[in-house]
């Protein structure tokens, strides 16, 4: 069995031919179960590496290998399936549909993931289930997107991600639009339900301080070199 | 669950896409409604006389012979002689003939003079005949038979006395000979309705003093004496004409345009109508052309608001991209936006058709003696939906296309 869930060889990637901005991964690779917090400031390129893992895009040569297959062998629906199947994804803020419900928001990834879905048998009760152990108001389910705080919606946001189990969650920044009190709270609760679920995290953060949860801390720059 | 959830997103912006709907369907209501206003005056014009192979009257254009013959607007240029007219009557092509004299009016509303033939021969819509709703047709020489618009309009029932004005505007009065009320006649929707119906002889003895249009002073025939009097007419306006054979029309009708002792002209009613309808259409075509103008710019529209919600729901479809969802998916979500809105805006524009036609169609048919079809949609109308429908789903796929390209290229970024 593999143990990497993500493996990145020799990739090459820029945006078109006269952007300046390009970019060589020689080689990345993280292990299955492993907590680790990306630095980097911005425009350094997390963002487009992040991208390049979850196949939103595809590099110019080199190989991204997610627990597995080679996704940017796979075509693009394929790939689509992939990343349904088996990355949960935070962004930074923003994260829900805000005309939806709660659960709704919750459940979306089990539409378009037949793997995920498989693993929950009644995705109310597990996404409620979530939802409590994220100490999310017991009636959560009667709440619109909307209307939630910042906090509880970065907090339905990683339950969204864990549900169904993928075995890769991505959290770009995901604690960026919390203050201090309240980015504990949320990566104590995130962390907690990570290691339940034994998947996998990839964080990427600019704050060097939040690396004593990790198991490991790598910086953008020795991860990916920049070709101007 | 895409459905619903796009339905929520939909109702998450409900001013927009209701101001839109509204708009779509007032367009679309204004595109229907001159449609079936079109159609249902096409209809009321061309089916106004039917089963009548010739209609004679002086020499005019053809336009202008139905127009008084049948239309009741405007005026004869000429009378024909009776002479002229029995001449035609006994030639042994003609079945039947119904002689037709205009002239007089009654509180704005056309006299005819006409005999009871007139009845029994004149059919619209198709071979309907008219029928009498109450009293009976003319049996006394001052007996008048009311279309139905004529009683409706002035209140009159049978027995009612009324007094013939001589000409069209004149404040001259057949004072001295009062009409009464024998009959009306049911509604037809056909220019019978406003019309006062009298028989020939009646014409001839309100004439009786008069003389080149004018009264002849001092002389005054005691209503007695005029009874008495041989009432053939000396002149008619106009006659409705049958043949025997269908085959014999036009050498009919090249016989009486020929006629040597007088200048007179036949048309054939069918040809006159839709000659007719030319020159009337070329409004309805240019109201169509306008509706359709409408409509499109309504697209147009729709489009533009998609375009503009577009931007601030960059972030929702990257959220759906992040699920798993494919840029096609991405895509469907749009098109099926502009579905729903355009099926939404067809049932309003529907609703508010019949509701709009149904509270109008009295007042049309009143005023304008168009009788509006509320019934049913047409197959025509569903061919429109069909393709307006089409049109939108065209339309949205310029958003759609942008949409295809925002999910492709944001990838994780959310751009706000």
């Amino acid at each position: 069995m593999d143990e990497n869930i993500i493996k990145i060889d020799s990739v090459r990637f820029h945006w078109s031919k006269k952007s300046s901005f390009k970019i060589f991964v020689p080689n990345f690779e993280i292990n299955k179960g492993e907590k680790v917090l990306l630095l980097g400031e911005s425009g350094s390129g997390k963002t487009t590496l992040l991208s390049l893992i979850c196949g939103f895009l595809n590099p110019l040569s080199g190989s991204i290998s997610i627990n597995g297959s080679t996704i940017n062998k796979l075509s693009s629906k394929t790939k689509d399936e992939h990343r349904a199947d088996n990355i949960g994804i935070i962004f930074q803020q923003f994260n829900l549909l805000p005309y939806a419900n709660v659960i709704d928001n919750i459940v979306l990834p089990l539409y378009f993931s037949k793997v995920r879905s498989a693993n929950v048998t009644n995705q109310r009760e597990s996404a409620l289930n979530i939802c409590k152990q994220l100490r999310l108001p017991d009636d959560i389910d009667q709440y619109k997107a909307s209307s939630l705080s910042v906090g509880q919606q970065q907090r339905v946001a990683v339950a969204r991600a864990l549900i169904g189990n993928p075995s890769l969650v991505i959290a770009d920044e995901p604690t960026s639009s919390l203050d201090t009190d309240a980015q504990q709270i949320f990566l104590d609760l995130m962390f907690e339900q990570i290691s339940n679920n034994k998947s996998t995290l990839l964080m990427v953060s600019h704050d060097k301080s939040l690396a004593e949860r990790f198991d490991r801390l790598i910086d953008i720059n020795e991860v990916l070199t920049r070709e101007d | 669950m895409l459905l619903k959830l796009s339905l929520s997103s939909l109702y998450a912006r409900l001013v927009t896409v209701g101001m839109t709907v509204i708009a779509i369907s007032f367009s679309l209501m204004l595109y229907m409604s001159v449609e079936k206003l079109r159609t249902s005056a096409y209809t009321s014009f061309t089916d106004t006389i039917s089963q009548t192979d010739l209609i004679i009257g002086a020499r005019a254009s053809s336009v202008q012979l139905m127009l008084y013959s049948v239309f009741r607007i405007g005026n004869a240029t000429n009378n024909i002689t009776w002479e002229s007219y029995l001449d035609i009557v006994n030639k042994e092509e003609v079945d039947w003939a119904v002689p037709i004299s205009l002239g007089d009016s009654h509180k704005g509303f056309r006299v005819m003079g006409t005999n009871k033939d007139f009845f029994a021969r004149y059919k619209y819509r198709g071979g309907q005949s008219i029928n009498i709703d109450k009293g009976y047709l003319f049996e006394d020489l001052y007996d008048v038979v009311l279309g139905a618009g004529v009683a409706e309009k002035l209140g009159y029932d049978i027995d009612t006395p009324l007094i013939v004005a001589h000409g069209l505007q004149s404040f001259s009065e057949h004072d001295d000979q009062p009409f009464r009320v024998s009959g009306i006649l049911e509604k037809t929707g056909t220019p019978v309705d406003n019309t006062v119906i009298v028989s020939l002889a009646a014409i001839e003895a309100i004439h009786v003093d008069w003389s080149t249009g004018a009264k002849i002073p001092g002389q005054e025939t005691p209503i007695e004496e005029i009874r008495k009097m041989d009432l053939t007419p000396k002149n008619i306006t106009a006659a409705l004409i049958g043949v025997k054979s269908k085959l014999t029309i036009f050498n009919l009708q090249r016989w009486i345009n020929e006629y040597p002792e007088e200048a007179m002209t036949a048309i054939l009613p069918g040809a006159a109508l839709q000659e007719l309808w030319r020159v009337v259409g070329v409004v309805e075509n240019l109201l169509l052309g306008i509706s359709i103008v409408v409509i499109f710019t309504t697209l147009i529209g729709m489009t533009a608001i998609m375009f503009s919600s577009l931007s601030e729901r960059r972030r929702e479809m990257a959220i759906w991209r992040a699920m798993g969802a494919s840029p096609r998916t991405v895509v469907g979500l749009l098109m099926l936006e502009a579905i729903f809105i355009s099926v939404l805006s067809i049932l309003l524009s529907v609703i508010l058709l019949f509701f709009s036609l149904s509270i109008l169609q009295p007042w049309i048919d009143y005023n304008y003696g168009i009788l509006v079809n509320v019934e049913m949609l047409s197959l025509r109308d569903m061919y429109v939906f069909m393709t307006f429908i089409f049109a939108s789903i065209l339309v949205s796929l310029l958003p759609a296309i942008r949409a295809y390209w925002f999910s492709i290229n944001d990838g994780m970024t959310i751009k706000i």
